[in-house]
């Protein structure tokens, strides 16, 4: 069962196994941690620094992973893997922020329910 | 749950993963620090000890390879059980962590029932480790039992120069025929204690305890810059260990005890000989052979130690009390110079 961009029987999962309100405190950390990592990303394409670009995208698949992000953790895990876009170009980073987006907000739904 | 506790030290870059890898370590009863990189985590790993470390791989500053590297450097923590968690992609990656020491490997996200398992299986590891180092070193001193636990027991042999330190409390059987039985081996214990302090202090091993006196090693199996010199430090100071032992028998009004120490230096064969259920650290070679003699010569010549020419050879400033000149030693088929200390 999904929930668009969130996998339910994941976030379910997690909820179960580390209880409810740690859950909700966990998402809240990602909601914080995320953008964070996506400006890494940007700058390390900035700089064409291949290891902080593949670090920053590993780091958003990981947790992607873990909350059931299952659009966003495909998106990250095709940067991670990918080419060293030219120096500048945020295509990738743009699509993964939209991704990011989408999924905040159906993350902030499910605790709104 | 049956484990007992551990404290756990996890290592992430990433906050929501320590986050949520601490409080699941947490539900299954155990402590957790955290570590934000592998800088942190070696600073941390040498100020405390820890039970198991949960690495991840990708981090800055210091990745999990090079945590994984030095902690395999590092004799005080090469026994640390390391569990890699990490969603570092390609099987090549996760052969490199299990090649460098990780005893397992987790993908993240982390399945809560399969690092129940690893967890509570690494503990094990490091509780067995543990209790068989502290086995080890109750019969060997620190070095040999960290020799045999990196050489994993092998049963093999190696030439060496060493110094052989014999020494054997007179008249103990006279001695102990006045006391208890629970007596006698309360003062064998103390002899012990005291010879082991002294030998282990001075770079020695003590290779053989033979009821009441022992077989040191200086030399082998850590290798010194002057066996000799090390050996006469331990004669000396096992000598004064025993006045001081005496002065607290005398106060008690008891008998003194009297040591005899003989030295010998030259080239030995050193390791482990037995089978492979019990193993003792010997030596080989004739010096062992003269230390015993010298030891059993000193009744004769009411020396306190007696070295040969050959240590005499490598002392520096040494106060010779008198030289027995051409001494035939039993088992020997030509006659020594030997020297009392």
């Amino acid at each position: 069962m999904t929930n668009g961009p969130i996998d339910l029987d994941i976030f379910a999962e997690l909820k179960d196994a580390t209880g409810d309100e740690f859950a909700a405190e966990l998402v809240n950390t990602f909601l914080d941690e995320a953008p964070g990592m996506i400006a890494e990303l940007k700058a390390a394409a900035d700089a064409s620094d291949l290891e902080g670009y593949r670090r920053a995208a590993h780091s958003i698949k990981s947790n992607a992973n873990t909350f059931g992000a299952t659009r966003l953790a495909e998106l990250a895990r095709k940067i991670e893997l990918g080419d060293m876009p030219a120096a500048g170009d945020f295509t990738d980073a743009k699509a993964l922020e939209t991704a990011f987006a989408k999924a905040a907000v159906a993350l902030r739904t499910l605790y709104n329910d | 749950m049956t484990d007992a506790p551990g404290h756990l030290l996890i290592v992430d870059d990433n906050k929501v993963n320590r986050l949520l890898l601490s409080r699941n370590v947490e539900l299954l009863g155990h402590k957790a620090s955290v570590a934000e990189n592998g800088l942190v985590a070696m600073e941390m790993l040498s100020s405390q000890s820890y039970d198991l470390l949960l690495l991840d791989i990708e981090m800055p500053e210091m990745d999990g390879f090079q945590v994984l590297e030095a902690i395999n450097a590092d004799p005080d923590l090469r026994e640390l059980p390391v569990i890699v968690t990490s969603s570092v992609e390609g099987l090549d990656n996760i052969v490199r962590c299990i090649e460098l020491g990780a005893e397992d490997y987790l993908p993240k996200p982390v399945n809560k029932t399969l690092l129940s398992a690893r967890v509570s299986s690494g503990l094990e590891k490091k509780r067995l480790r543990d209790e068989q180092r502290r086995l080890l070193e109750r019969f060997a001193t620190t070095e040999v039992a960290q020799d045999l636990q990196e050489s994993g027991f092998a049963i093999g042999g190696k030439r060496a120069n060493a110094s052989v330190l014999f020494c054997d409390i007179r008249g103990f059987t006279a001695l102990s025929e006045n006391l208890a039985p629970e007596a006698t081996i309360d003062l064998l214990n103390t002899f012990y204690t005291l010879m082991f302090e002294a030998v282990t202090s001075n770079g020695g091993i003590v290779s053989l305890m033979l009821g009441d006196g022992l077989m040191a090693l200086f030399g082998v199996p850590q290798p010194l810059n002057n066996t000799a010199q090390s050996a006469v430090a331990a004669g000396h100071e096992m000598h004064s260990m025993i006045e001081m032992l005496n002065h607290e028998r005398l106060a008690d009004g008891e008998r003194n005890l009297r040591i005899g120490i003989g030295i010998a230096t030259g080239e030995v064969v050193a390791g482990y000989a037995g089978t492979d259920n019990r193993a003792t650290y010997t030596c080989i070679g004739s010096a062992v052979n003269l230390a015993a003699r010298l030891e059993a010569e000193t009744q004769n010549t009411g020396s306190r130690i007696l070295v040969d020419q050959e240590t005499l050879d490598l002392l520096d400033g040494v106060d010779i009390q008198e030289t027995f000149g051409g001494t035939q030693i039993k088992g020997f088929s030509d006659p020594f110079d030997i020297h009392a200390l």
